[in-house]
């Protein structure tokens, strides 16, 4: 279980950090969405619900949009659009 | 947001009635509930006076449904606002100390305050910043722990383990580690004439306790600043001056530094004036919802809960749990004074390192040859450890919470976060032993009580998770390299 990091196509990121508690969703996160250009879209795979907290309130901070907030049996997908 | 699914609306939908038998989650919800009120209902029966044990569990319970309903952990706190700017949990946790620090006025008015100042020193500072070192590698504080492990969280429970056990071990360390006490704490510590079968000068702890810790002072600012009467002094020396105006002060200095910018960004605003930055202030505070319900939760919980325990104490006439358990017969695992450890507020590692000790005592290993265990706390029988029943219905609280509103999921850890929880947690033990408590009895119960030695903590338990932030960015550094993550 690692985390995983890639990119899709030209603008479209995936971050799976599922399997990992606080601090590592939103430290990795963060560092991902400092690397990612404006308008590029990361797809946020995680499965520690307090890490949603903070992430949302990252996003909210830096003018980060959440597109879509999904869930399925405790596995939350998000997808991030970067300011 | 332009989709929003389910996830959003969970936390609104999970408790209504309409809803209860809708998942699995709310029967097992339900039937924790259920088992923990029949117990309750057999214990009262066999002896009434368990009502005291009981209220322990039941605060517990509502502690561990609003820490996991409003996210709350302190790590959370001091770790997001370095490392991700976010300072959601630090406001959410100020609302607490504000609404504690009153309810605790008023109990302290009632007379029936539970609270003891800690004696003020370096010991303090230092421990909470090998505490809150340690609690960013976990990922929890002792109560966030707590409330993870409900959620399913194993690597949390490792965390909770890993706190018992280290403190167990640190407080009756001996050989080697007491070269760690300098000669003027075995003499101040051989002084205090303390029963031989304690053996005060041996054992680093000991001689921390007795030679350093029992020669400092401490006190609550209503008696420091000669505060005459106890509303004054309870609501503006205690209250007042000690909690809600740090508080206010600490969450000015948040809108300032982590807050303003985005919010200025937001609302196109270019040239704010003072009514914007209020309304900054206020946008700050109701931006998380549920962690500034929570935090009003636990203030308004907390200051009841000593207000319950104050006043069984006065209705039995006692002055610690342990006469009441000695009065009934239960004698064994107490200490040489017939007493347990029973704080009568909200505490976490105490009774957590008492869990530890009992087990290494069961395994043949001496655990009552010392202050810590010996002489004030004993170590009693988990099934009749109050504060430890407090810690269980943490556990169990969440665990209701999360289950009704689908977030329970079992998760074991990693390779790595266990190591990190199992090492952090040893941190976080050393750091609440030296600073004579965690992120609740170090912090949260004293400056909500005119105590300043809390606040002395929280500089530590920042100092500490702001060094960790760092260590942790080198770590991700290192891994994604490894990994070769592209990050």
């Amino acid at each position: 279980m690692a985390v995983k990091f890639e990119k899709i196509s030209d603008g479209d990121y995936v971050l799976d950090v599922t399997g990992y508690v606080c601090p590592h969703p939103q430290m990795y996160t963060k560092k991902v969405m400092g690397k990612l250009g404006s308008g590029d879209v990361l797809t946020l795979t995680f499965d520690n619900p307090s890490s949603g907290e903070s992430i949302m309130a990252m996003c909210d901070s830096e003018g980060n949009e959440i597109l879509d907030r999904n869930e399925d049996s405790g596995v939350f997908r998000w997808r991030i659009r970067k300011a | 947001m332009a989709n929003e699914t389910k996830t959003a609306d969970l936390a609104g939908q999970g408790l209504s009635i309409s809803n209860l038998f809708s998942h699995k989650g709310n029967l097992y919800a339900l039937a924790i509930v259920i088992i923990v009120a029949m117990g309750s209902i057999i214990a009262l029966a066999q002896d009434i006076r368990w009502i005291y044990l009981l209220v322990y569990v039941w605060f517990g319970i509502g502690y561990g449904i609003f820490l996991q309903y409003g996210r709350f952990c302190m790590a959370s706190a001091v770790r997001d606002l370095f490392a991700v700017g976010v300072p959601r949990m630090a406001v959410g946790m100020l609302i607490a100390v504000i609404l504690f620090s009153l309810t605790a006025a008023i109990v302290k008015v009632l007379g029936v305050n539970t609270f003891h100042p800690h004696p003020m020193g370096w010991h303090i500072i230092i421990g909470g910043a090998i505490f809150g070192f340690g609690m960013v590698f976990t990922g929890g504080c002792a109560s966030g722990s707590l409330y993870k492990t409900g959620e399913g969280n194993l690597a949390s429970l490792l965390v909770v383990l890993s706190i018992s056990f280290s403190q167990a071990i640190y407080v009756t360390m001996g050989g080697w580690f007491d070269k760690l006490a300098p000669a003027s704490w075995t003499a101040s510590a051989a002084a205090k004439n303390m029963p031989e079968e304690l053996t005060v000068t041996q054992g680093w702890f000991d001689q921390f306790t007795a030679g350093y810790v029992w020669d400092l002072r401490g006190g609550q600012l209503s008696q420091q600043l000669g505060f005459e009467g106890d509303i004054s002094g309870a609501f503006i020396g205690n209250a007042l001056l000690g909690a809600i105006i740090p508080s206010l002060v600490v969450m000015i200095y948040l809108y300032l530094s982590a807050y303003r910018k985005g919010y200025l960004r937001r609302y196109k605003i270019n040239v704010p004036r003072l009514g914007d930055h209020v309304r900054g202030i206020w946008s700050m505070i109701t931006a998380s919802r549920n962690t500034a319900i929570a935090g009003l939760c636990l203030g308004v919980l907390a200051g009841g809960h000593m207000w319950a325990t104050g006043a069984l104490r006065e209705h039995y006439g006692i002055f610690n749990f342990g006469e009441m358990l000695a009065n009934m017969g239960h004698t064994a695992g107490l200490s040489i004074q017939d007493t347990v450890f029973d704080p009568g507020y909200w505490y976490i590692t105490t009774q957590e390192a008492q869990w530890g000790a009992w087990l290494l005592d069961k395994a043949g290993v001496q655990m009552t040859d010392n202050l810590f265990f010996g002489l004030e706390n004993g170590i009693p029988n988990p099934l009749i450890n109050a504060p430890g029943w407090m810690s269980i219905g943490i556990i169990l609280g969440a665990a209701v919470i999360a289950l009704s509103r689908r977030e329970f999921k079992w998760k074991m850890p990693n390779l790595e976060t266990a190591t990190f929880a199992i090492i952090g947690g040893a941190l976080m033990g050393l750091g609440a032993r030296i600073a004579m408590g965690c992120n609740i009895g170090a912090f949260f119960a004293t400056v909500t009580n005119g105590d300043l030695s809390g606040w002395v903590f929280l500089a530590g338990m920042a100092a500490g998770g702001w060094l960790a932030v760092k260590a942790f960015n080198w770590w991700i550094e290192w891994r994604a390299a490894s990994d070769d993550l592209e990050i």
